[in-house]
């Protein structure tokens, strides 16, 4: 896959600027994504995730920083593009669906005329060809009365329907990439449901590949193919998504799938006492020496404390960054 | 209805309604029909959890068992009286029916200390004594996993977890019947939800309490409840056993919401349903859930409303067709 991957990360560290101290809030972390692939990113809040993909579109700001390593789009290092080039890209090659859909949005501006900015800037549409290509775009993203639709401002439309205002936006330009931070984590669970369809079948049709993020390990294992694990900066585990649920490598995985109350475990096996991960998440100023994970993990030894473990590859595939994985 | 003896808590023909201005100019006054004639019964030692999409009027209905907010018709009896009656005894109330917030960061004071924020609801309630306080302050500490000398603390000293221990003492202190539980994990890291879920259940045979759990997460409410009862623009749907609600759901929004749920293997069959919630100001004729539902025939758009009716020994289905669709 490496040969032809559209995105390669590569060593990615982010770091958190405190006055003088940089605090490594991503180290070392590598990952691939190929053409119409759909990889998912799976972790806590802190450990992360979020900034990876900021970084990925430029939109990394004080106090973070980038730290070091590489980010290859397409086999062209994007990590240090001037402001203009990457605006070029992003919206237009890459574009990104943000959590909240009502900060994301202006406020200020018709839906449509926030969808067909889009062609205007990467397309060279005329308005009115872009306003007319805004309707197309909005029926595209399954939503009713587009023609009427293109009228609103996002005040006037429910959770759901911003969220496919944000979808048309992100997928207007025909992305290679599509960065989906969170997309329905403000969304009841039935809209939630429509919403990851049409990113499913949209991406599908377009050959778009997509980099889901959420912090719900069941909706990523559903969506993805392949599942990367982030906790406190790391990328702890890569697997093909179902069997990060079946035979979990790194403690903090196994741990997590234990400790998540299933729907249909109780129906199929009773009820028994969820395993519990003790102590918390550290913060990014108080990442633990060594393994990151050690102060909170059950097959710590020294060598946990001591020294920070390499990725290890797995004899089935993927990778794991623990002393003593599974 | 069987067992009345082990009943707690019976709410009959609950309804809330909030009147929207209008009328000014001549147009119709508006009414949002919150919550429209809910029927519940919680036994003793029991879990019921309450489930739905925003809007629901589960929250609303949880209020007005709280007495925070006042029926527009109806009864909720605790114990044979009516405590959402106007003129009944808040303190005595308080004894009985206590709440567990969502959001740990924004539903404690910062500016209390642990020990202050649990001795004022004692001390209010007439326990002065100065070692008795000390003494039951010390146990509920113990009892929800802190230890005594953390009560010197505030809450920013604390974890996301540890903070929703101290709103469970909080809730705890005065030792109620009954305590609602507002999704007590859904603000909490994943990897801590485990913890608190796992305290729940342990304090809810130590001190013998009865639950009312609203939760969107059903996974949560599958592993904790008792009984379920599924709420829909203001109405119940669906309610039975856990077993029964989970492996052999009727109603077609039951079905839905389930199969709206990410399965990780993606195994789960289910039919998804579309749309969204209608405008309550103006809630769809006949079965309130026509519009959105799988299964709908011409008679189920006709009024009035389905009633409520039993398809087995306590599970009930408001749905016209309940029956067809076993």
């Amino acid at each position: 896959m490496s040969g032809e991957a559209l995105l390669k990360v590569d060593n990615l560290r982010l770091d958190l600027v405190v006055g003088s101290r940089r605090f490594g809030a991503v180290k070392d972390v590598s990952f691939s994504i190929g053409r119409g692939e759909t990889f998912g990113l799976v972790g806590e809040s802190g450990c992360g995730k979020s900034i990876t993909a900021l970084a990925l579109i430029g939109l990394l700001r004080a106090p973070l920083a980038f730290g070091g390593g590489r980010i290859l789009f397409k086999g062209r290092e994007i990590q240090n593009l001037p402001g203009s080039e990457m605006r070029k890209l992003r919206g237009n090659a890459i574009s990104m669906i943000f959590q909240e859909p009502m900060t994301a949005l202006n406020p200020l501006s018709p839906v449509g005329r926030q969808i067909a900015e889009m062609f205007v800037l990467h397309k060279g549409a005329t308005w009115h060809e872009a306003e007319r290509k805004a309707v197309e775009a909005l029926a595209n993203v399954r939503v009713p009365a587009p023609d009427r639709r293109v009228k609103d401002y996002p005040h006037q439309l429910s959770g759901g329907m911003r969220q496919r205002v944000m979808i048309a936006i992100a997928l207007a330009c025909r992305p290679d990439l599509l960065l989906a931070d969170e997309p329905t984590t403000a969304l009841d669970v039935t809209v939630q449901a429509e919403i990851l369809e049409l990113i499913r079948d949209l991406s599908a049709a377009q050959g778009t590949a997509v980099l889901m993020i959420s912090h719900d390990l069941g909706l990523i294992a559903n969506m993805c193919a392949r599942v990367g694990v982030m906790y406190a900066g790391r990328l702890v585990e890569e697997r093909a998504a179902q069997e990060v649920f079946r035979a979990p490598s790194h403690p903090y995985t196994g741990g997590l799938v234990a400790s998540l109350p299933l729907l249909g475990a109780r129906a199929s096996h009773g009820r028994s006492r969820l395993k519990e991960i003790s102590g918390v998440v550290p913060a990014v100023t108080a990442f633990p020496e060594g393994c990151r994970f050690n102060p909170r993990c059950q097959a710590r030894t020294e060598i946990c404390i001591a020294e920070d473990p390499e990725e290890t590859a797995l004899p089935r595939g993927g990778r794991v960054r623990c002393h003593h994985h599974a | 209805m069987p067992e009345t003896d082990a009943m707690i808590l019976k709410v009959e023909d609950l309804a809330v309604h909030f009147p929207l201005g209008g009328g000014l100019l001549g147009g119709k006054r508006r009414t949002v029909h919150a919550v429209d004639g809910v029927d519940l019964h919680l036994k003793k030692g029991e879990c019921l959890g309450l489930v739905g999409e925003s809007g629901c009027g589960k929250s609303t209905l949880a209020l007005s068992i709280l007495g925070l907010q006042a029926p527009t018709r109806g009864r909720v009896l605790l114990d044979g009286v009516d405590i959402a009656a106007p003129g009944v005894d808040r303190k005595a109330r308080a004894r009985i029916v206590q709440m567990v917030f969502q959001d740990p960061y924004s539903s404690l004071n910062p500016r209390q200390t642990v020990r202050r924020t649990l001795e004022d609801p004692l001390r209010l309630h007439g326990i002065t004594d100065k070692a008795e306080v000390d003494g039951r302050i010390e146990e509920m500490l113990r009892h929800v996993g802190l230890r005594p000398e953390q009560a010197a603390r505030y809450p920013h000293e604390f974890s996301g977890g540890q903070r929703q221990r101290i709103g469970i003492a909080r809730a705890l202190i005065l030792k109620p019947k009954i305590v609602v539980l507002d999704e007590p994990v859904s603000a909490l890291d994943v990897s801590i939800r485990a913890q608190i879920i796992n305290l729940l259940l342990e304090l809810k045979e130590t001190m013998e309490l009865s639950y009312i759990m609203i939760s969107h997460d059903l996974g949560v409410v599958e592993h904790m409840s008792d009984r379920v009862a599924v709420m829909y623009l203001g109405r119940i749907v669906e309610t039975g056993g856990w077993h029964a609600i989970f492996t052999a759901p009727r109603h077609p929004y039951t079905r839905a919401l389930i199969a709206a749920i990410p399965d990780p293997f993606g195994e789960r069959p289910g039919v998804k349903i579309s749309g969204e919630l209608p405008n309550p100001l103006e809630p769809p004729s006949g079965c309130r859930f026509h519009p959105r539902c799988p299964e709908v025939r011409d008679i189920c758009r006709k009024p009035p409303t389905p009633p409520l009716g039993e398809i087995a020994r306590e599970h009930e289905v408001r749905c016209l067709r309940a029956a067809e669709l076993a």
